[in-house]
């Protein structure tokens, strides 16, 4: 069975503004990604990680609580983990992983930050980001690194700079990058997370790359600006439409086995074993988004 | 004493007219007869046009200790005020009471002949800036009064506030002083606030930028209330006077807002064909406009008219065929402006007729859904718009509590924090609008209903709206930012703020 919880929007938010950080849960983001890296200046890393994790001890978010890291190979991430491993969070994000050993390492602090302070084994999760060529060539191993792997995800303008490119509307140059780290992700059983779009302003585009994703495989889609939310989980959302037709198919398989029929059909069209998965995958997606 | 919303407001206060406490929105039935501009009259072949602001106010005989009124249409554009103040500085005259419909930053020009003792009393909406702080010191001779839109209407035609001389600032005018505010260089769209100024001020100088030959059409106020006219280079900035178009907010905060606010109309049970309703031009609520819109297009519902305080977004609709009829007592952008000039289905108003309490019926009465926004609200929904967090006065009350009383569902939008401040508090440092007006108050972090509306509770159940009690919304917001200490006043009262119908709601006392 698919994984049910969602992260259709994974909001990304800067670590060093309080009042980011403070308002954060309200806009409905399936998580919120505090930022330690990119979005933070260098003479504001350590400041940051101390407000991210006040913040994640003080504040009640609605949401699952992610932290993005400075890469364990900077000399900031080791840091970053240090501070704002005990206030638990809910997942670590690495940015740029390029290799198995890098999430292993990460696995073995969180694992004796959660002794450390007492807390269940592997309730704090990870997710990696991948945004070189490298890293998408090792991206099955770095999903199969931990057990405490969640999802993949791909840094997009990263990894288009890596490429060599540029990046233009329709995304053609990511295509390959992308439907690859899907393939990679469903190997290894986890979810897949497409990069973020800059240009808050442009919905229509927006709508369109989301759209796209989704019909490539994606689970979800990483944001920067809380007016994206809405747009991704709206199409990641399935329609009425989906569901009753989910529902439809679901029912003529069971009443096919019930009657011990080889054949199952709905409105003239067979029903084969991958439709009636899609159909579980629906209502399982449905029933999350009512949770 | 103690009025009905618990404020204990001095018996007297001195230069202000008998105090008669707020006893509920609807306590007070108006007695006597509606008061009147002193008779005028004009030979055939008169002409009205003087040579300067100085002759005019000859003419009118302005005095020591005369009542003089503006509007505030031209909003931070306006150049009329500042330049009649400074004329009649000149002319050494002092005394006089300030009672424009509102005043804004630009206005600041004219401290300097506050000092000096010109002007030493102010009746008016509200006030912003410097003018706001200078209000709130008690320099004036007199606690300046402070009253809505329909309050205003309701005191000039009862005589409370009578205007000796009204200069009003006329973006088209004729030579026999019919104008209207649509056509010139300095178009500010409706005239609604000027209207009951003209209709009851003893003398009436129309000051004009745009001399047109006779006759001006549309008249929005005709020439038989006019005594004067004076031409003037320039009455006032087209870029203070209204912006290229109001857009809709970007701010995610607001949005989120203004997305329950649309989610609370929908689900109220007011939301159906021909219904009615008022957007205001702050943030989240013209943001609300965005949603609406998107959730009558899909339902298939038309509004049979709005209200406003017109802007782009209201127009649109207007447009579109969402809104049958817009009533319109003062634009906020060019837009507006035009479609006031060019649709039919698109009518100008007076105060009076948008929200006088004692009249025949004003519009507010027939609305269905308004939405406000508020400087504080309190845990009893009583609504602060006049002073900020420190209990100087820096907004206005405009047509808030005019429309809280008259609407069937006063929706109340808000931030929950301010930078670090809670909004929604024990009691709000000034109340303008009475609780038991404010039926919803929505922030981005919950909503909150009344309980008297109880059907509005069941309405909203099951919604997905994040509804919660008032109590939780305050304490969300005191677990972010703690509980404020409320401020030191003295007992000087340096403002009343009455409520439409011409009680005292409370006032605003000098801070320590």
């Amino acid at each position: 069975m698919q994984q049910t919880k969602l992260r259709r929007a994974m909001m990304f938010m800067p670590g060093n503004n309080p009042a980011m950080l403070q308002s954060a849960g309200i806009y409905g983001a399936d998580t919120v990604i505090f930022d330690l890296e990119d979005a933070v200046a260098i003479t504001e890393k350590d400041a940051a990680r101390h407000l991210v994790h006040n913040a994640i001890k003080q504040l009640r978010y609605p949401c699952e609580v992610a932290v993005r890291i400075n890469h364990i190979q900077t000399p900031f991430g080791l840091d970053d983990l240090r501070v704002v491993l005990p206030a638990k969070p809910d997942l670590i994000r690495l940015p740029k992983a390029e290799t198995a050993e890098d999430i292993q390492e990460i696995d073995r602090i969180i694992t004796k930050a959660e002794q450390e302070q007492g807390f269940p084994a592997g309730c704090i999760r990870m997710m990696a980001a991948i945004e070189t060529a490298k890293g998408l060539m090792n991206a099955y191993q770095i999903a199969t690194a931990s057990p405490r792997m969640v999802a993949l995800a791909i840094g997009g303008e990263d990894f288009i700079a890596d490429l060599r490119t540029s990046r233009s509307k329709e995304g053609h140059e990511l295509f390959v990058a992308r439907s690859q780290l899907v393939l990679a992700a469903r190997a290894a059983g986890l979810m897949v997370i497409d990069s973020v779009f800059t240009d808050a302003n442009d919905e229509v585009t927006f709508i369109a790359e989301t759209k796209m994703i989704k019909q490539l495989g994606f689970d979800g889609k990483s944001v920067i600006n809380p007016r994206q939310i809405r747009i991704v989980q709206e199409i990641f959302t399935p329609t009425e439409k989906e569901i009753l037709h989910a529902e439809r198919v679901l029912a003529a398989y069971k009443e096919a086995l019930e009657r011990k029929s080889g054949v199952i059909a709905l409105d003239g069209k067979m029903i084969d074993t991958p439709i009636v998965t899609r159909a579980e995958r629906v209502l399982a997606y449905a029933a999350a988004v009512r949770r | 004493m103690k009025n009905a919303v618990g404020r204990i407001i001095p018996d007297v206060i001195k230069g202000f007219k008998t105090v008669r406490p707020y006893a509920g929105p609807f306590a007070f039935t108006p007695e006597g007869r509606m008061a009147g501009a002193k008779i005028r009259s004009q030979r055939p072949g008169s002409d009205k046009v003087l040579e300067s602001i100085s002759q005019a106010i000859d003419a009118a005989g302005l005095k020591d200790g005369m009542t003089i009124s503006f509007h505030h249409h031209f909003r931070n554009g306006d150049y009329v005020l500042n330049q009649v103040i400074e004329a009649i500085a000149r002319k050494n005259i002092k005394d006089l009471t300030l009672a424009p419909s509102s005043l804004n930053d630009i206005n600041d020009a004219i401290l300097p002949y506050i000092e000096q003792g010109v002007i030493t009393a102010v009746e008016t909406s509200g006030a912003r800036g410097k003018l706001g702080k200078l209000l709130t010191s008690g320099k004036l001779s007199r606690p300046a009064i402070i009253r809505s839109h329909g309050g205003r209407a309701r005191a000039i035609e009862c005589g409370e506030l009578h205007i000796d001389v009204a200069f009003i600032g006329a973006p088209c005018c004729d030579r026999y002083g019919n104008m209207n505010g649509i056509n010139g260089k300095s178009a500010c769209g409706s005239l609604g606030y000027a209207m009951v100024d003209a209709a009851y001020a003893d003398k009436v100088i129309a000051i004009t930028d745009n001399l047109v030959p006779y006759p001006v059409r549309p008249i929005s106020i005709p020439q038989t209330q006019v005594d004067y006219i004076v031409v003037m280079d320039s009455i006032g900035d087209p870029a203070g006077i209204a912006s290229g178009a109001l857009r809709i907010s970007r701010n995610p905060r607001e949005l989120l807002i203004a997305e329950y606010a649309a989610g609370v109309i929908e689900h109220s049970g007011y939301f159906k064909d021909g219904y009615s309703l008022q957007l205001g031009s702050g943030g989240a609520s013209l943001a609300t406009a965005k949603f609406i819109r998107e959730k009558m297009i899909q339902q298939n519902i038309k509004a049979s008219f709005g209200v406003g305080g017109i802007t782009a977004p209201f127009v649109q609709m207007l447009e579109e065929g969402l809104i049958e009829t817009i009533f319109d007592t003062q634009d906020f952008d060019l837009p507006s402006i035009e479609s006031l000039k060019n649709n039919p289905r698109h009518l100008e108003m007076s105060a009076s007729y948008y929200a006088n309490p004692h009249c025949g019926g004003p519009i507010v009465n027939n609305l269905d859904v308004v939405i406000l926004s508020a400087t504080e609200v309190d845990v009893d929904f009583n609504v602060n718009v006049i002073t900020d967090s420190n209990g100087v006065i820096m907004g206005a009350s405009g047509g808030h509590s005019d429309t809280a009383a008259g609407a069937n569902l006063a929706i109340v939008v808000a931030p929950l924090l301010r930078g670090r401040l809670p909004m929604v508090i024990d009691e709000v440092n000034t109340i303008v609008t009475p609780g038991e007006t404010v039926d919803v108050i929505i922030t981005e972090r919950g909503i909150a209903v009344n309980p008297r509306r109880t059907d509005l509770i069941n309405n909203l159940k099951g919604t997905g709206l994040p509804v919660m009690s008032i109590h939780d919304l305050q304490q969300i917001a005191y677990d972010l930012a703690g509980k404020p200490e409320p401020i030191e006043v003295s007992d000087e009262v340096v403002a009343v703020i009455e409520y439409r119908d011409g009680s005292v709601i409370d006032v605003v006392r000098k801070p320590i």
